[in-house]
């Protein structure tokens, strides 16, 4: 009996979920984010979870854009914005336009290594060496103190959020040399590496730590600055290095709210910066928040 | 010999020209019949509109020289004119050269090998193997061209590709060329079963009168019969490339996707159906590298289209020539 009326509730639990999806955003207990794409899956996991335990919250995550999530924001078409990408300084002011007060939250960290093939002497390279490699500047491992050997250049399919982050803070937006062999994922950049003696790639950290046949390479932000390893000498992911971005190839993922979160969206959110939240980030390759929060 | 099989292509000629109509039940199938081949025209022409549709509308966002070659700025901010494949950045570039090269790169080498091995098997099977051989060899042929590609992508991928760069000693471990076998060996099949099937057509009667002249077994066949059967061979090649062009799994595993303008067979490339197969998958619906994709789809499937145009016209030059 008891089963009976739990079933006979969820139609009505969607029907109020439909007619609040039509309303404007923030109604009780219906959120809509959205935004970055490279946050899409990390938005997806947060939201099934945190639903599946908050049964009476319904949260609709979608892409198309750091940029098109904070323009939603300020037209307030969605609760909450996902931004790879600190707000701009004309973003904020549109939104005071609108007597929108965007709040700002950094929900988790996102640093990517580079890594080159166990048997390559290379000992680090700096930033701009990176870029200057995979955008086909530098196309022996010699120019850069290595061996007189062709640097074989291994990306990621365009469609990845990892490809973009890399285009953008590495590469400074320019083009990936045409030579670069787009991979499936990280896992299979990995591997590709660990075959190819002259090979060099990049993705989250947790995807090389373990190989062997793998060597990260400690990155310099400038010719002046130390080389630093999102690695630990133990082999665990130097957390310190990315939380302080002394590991150049860092960067925080933001939760944009339209004024102070209440109710429904406050729990959510806090949620997400909590341990489970956190967790969530963890095991899906990007980097928690440092502990204490700032 | 294979006499008594090669009569079978012509059975059928032999009915008279209608027979009369036993009931309702032979109306009904003779239409389902005919509505089925309404139904494959249909569908080619409602996939050529879909497909030319979309890709149309690309011109709409990107000029049609952007389709060739794309404007940048190097390091020293000295500008480039380059052609490369690159959706997704803050300047997008589209050129369509390094896919069609890479399709070309990876179909022609694997044409080549694939008429090799195919005629050759297909002679084989034609016109010297025993018939308790044949019986075994040709289902056994028609087996590999039932291998998941996926398959032959992953051995290709895991060991192949190995093999030919300890061979070799190539630069790139994931190249055309390894795509290229990978390709060959499901196309084989298809030029095997093809020239098979075209030199069984050949009338006996040209095999008895070449024997009747003095010729011995091996003439016969390189003098008489396969010039025959010429335009099924080519038929069977035309049509084993776009099948090449077509091929997307293997290639989207094993040639390292790296969209280059070369010519050499042994850099890595990206072909025009993985570009498509990778890509389309996770842009908007709509959107400016959505259609862009739907173009290059509209230009391997006009090409394909006339390859396989040309096929047809082969076969029907070669049922001409022997009367069939």
């Amino acid at each position: 009996m008891k089963n009976m009326t739990i079933k006979r509730m969820i139609p009505a639990v969607g029907l109020v979920a439909v007619v609040a999806a039509g309303l404007p955003a923030a109604a009780a207990g219906n959120i809509t984010v959205k935004g970055s794409d490279t946050m899409v899956i990390l938005g997806q996991r947060w939201a099934e979870e945190y639903m599946e335990k908050n049964p009476e919250v319904t949260i609709q995550v979608t892409g198309g854009g750091s940029g098109t999530g904070i323009a939603a924001l300020v037209n307030g078409t969605t609760t909450l914005a996902n931004s790879s990408r600190p707000i701009k300084p004309e973003e904020i002011e549109q939104a005071k336009r609108g007597k929108i007060d965007v709040v700002e939250f950094k929900a988790a960290m996102d640093g990517l290594a580079v890594v080159v093939n166990a048997d390559n002497p290379i000992r680090s390279l700096t930033l701009k060496q990176v870029g200057m490699i995979y955008t086909g500047y530098i196309g022996n491992w010699k120019q850069v103190g290595g061996p007189d050997r062709r640097i074989i250049r291994y990306s990621r399919e365009s469609n990845s959020g990892t490809y973009v982050f890399f285009k953008e803070h590495v590469l400074m937006n320019r083009d990936y040399a045409a030579d670069s062999q787009t991979m499936p994922g990280t896992s299979a950049v990995a591997e590709a590496v660990a075959r190819d003696p002259s090979g060099i790639g990049f993705g989250g950290v947790a995807y090389f730590a373990t190989n062997p046949k793998l060597r990260i390479v400690p990155i310099a932000r400038d010719d002046k600055t130390e080389p630093i390893s999102p690695l630990l000498p133990g082999g665990a992911i130097n957390f310190p290095a990315i939380w302080d971005q002394s590991y150049p190839i860092a960067r925080y993922l933001y939760v944009y709210s339209a004024g102070r979160p209440e109710g429904a969206v406050k729990a959510y959110l806090d949620w997400i910066l909590g341990p489970d939240g956190q967790a969530i980030v963890e095991r899906i390759e990007y980097v928690p928040m440092p502990p204490s929060k700032g | 010999m294979a006499q008594d099989a090669a009569t079978t292509a012509t059975v059928g000629r032999g009915l008279p020209a209608r027979r009369r109509r036993i009931g309702p039940g032979e109306v009904i199938v003779e239409a389902f019949l005919r509505l089925n081949g309404f139904i494959a025209i249909a569908a080619i022409a409602l996939i050529f509109v879909f497909l030319f549709k979309e890709g149309v509308q690309a011109f709409g966002t990107i000029a049609p020289g952007r389709f060739i070659q794309g404007n940048e700025v190097d390091f020293d901010n000295v500008p480039q004119v380059v052609r490369m494949w690159q959706p997704v950045g803050t300047n997008p570039k589209y050129s369509i050269i390094p896919l069609v090269l890479g399709s070309f790169l990876v179909a022609l080498p694997a044409t080549l090998l694939a008429t090799l091995f195919g005629v050759a098997c297909g002679i084989y099977l034609a016109e010297i193997a025993g018939k308790r051989t044949r019986e075994l060899v040709k289902p056994a042929i028609e087996l590999v061209a039932g291998v998941p590609s996926v398959v032959i992508g992953f051995f290709c991928l895991a060991t192949l590709a190995t093999l030919v760069q300890q061979t070799l000693g190539n630069v790139y471990r994931l190249n055309a060329f390894v795509g290229a076998l990978g390709v060959a060996f499901v196309i084989v099949p298809v030029i095997a079963t093809m020239t098979d099937d075209a030199l069984r057509a050949v009338p006996d009667e040209l095999r008895q009168g070449a024997h009747a002249l003095g010729a011995n077994r091996w003439e016969t066949i390189a003098r008489v019969v396969v010039p025959a059967g010429a335009s099924g061979i080519i038929a069977s090649v035309l049509l084993g490339m776009g099948r090449a062009l077509g091929e997307t799994m293997i290639v989207l595993m094993a040639t390292g996707n790296a969209a280059q303008v070369t010519l050499n067979p042994f850099d890595s490339v990206r072909t025009m159906t993985a570009t498509i197969a990778a890509e389309l998958g996770a842009v908007p619906q709509g959107g400016e590298q959505y259609r862009a994709l739907f173009l290059v789809g509209s230009i391997l499937f006009t090409i394909t289209f006339f390859i396989n145009l040309a096929a047809e016209l082969a076969v029907a030059r070669m049922r001409r020539r022997l009367a069939l």
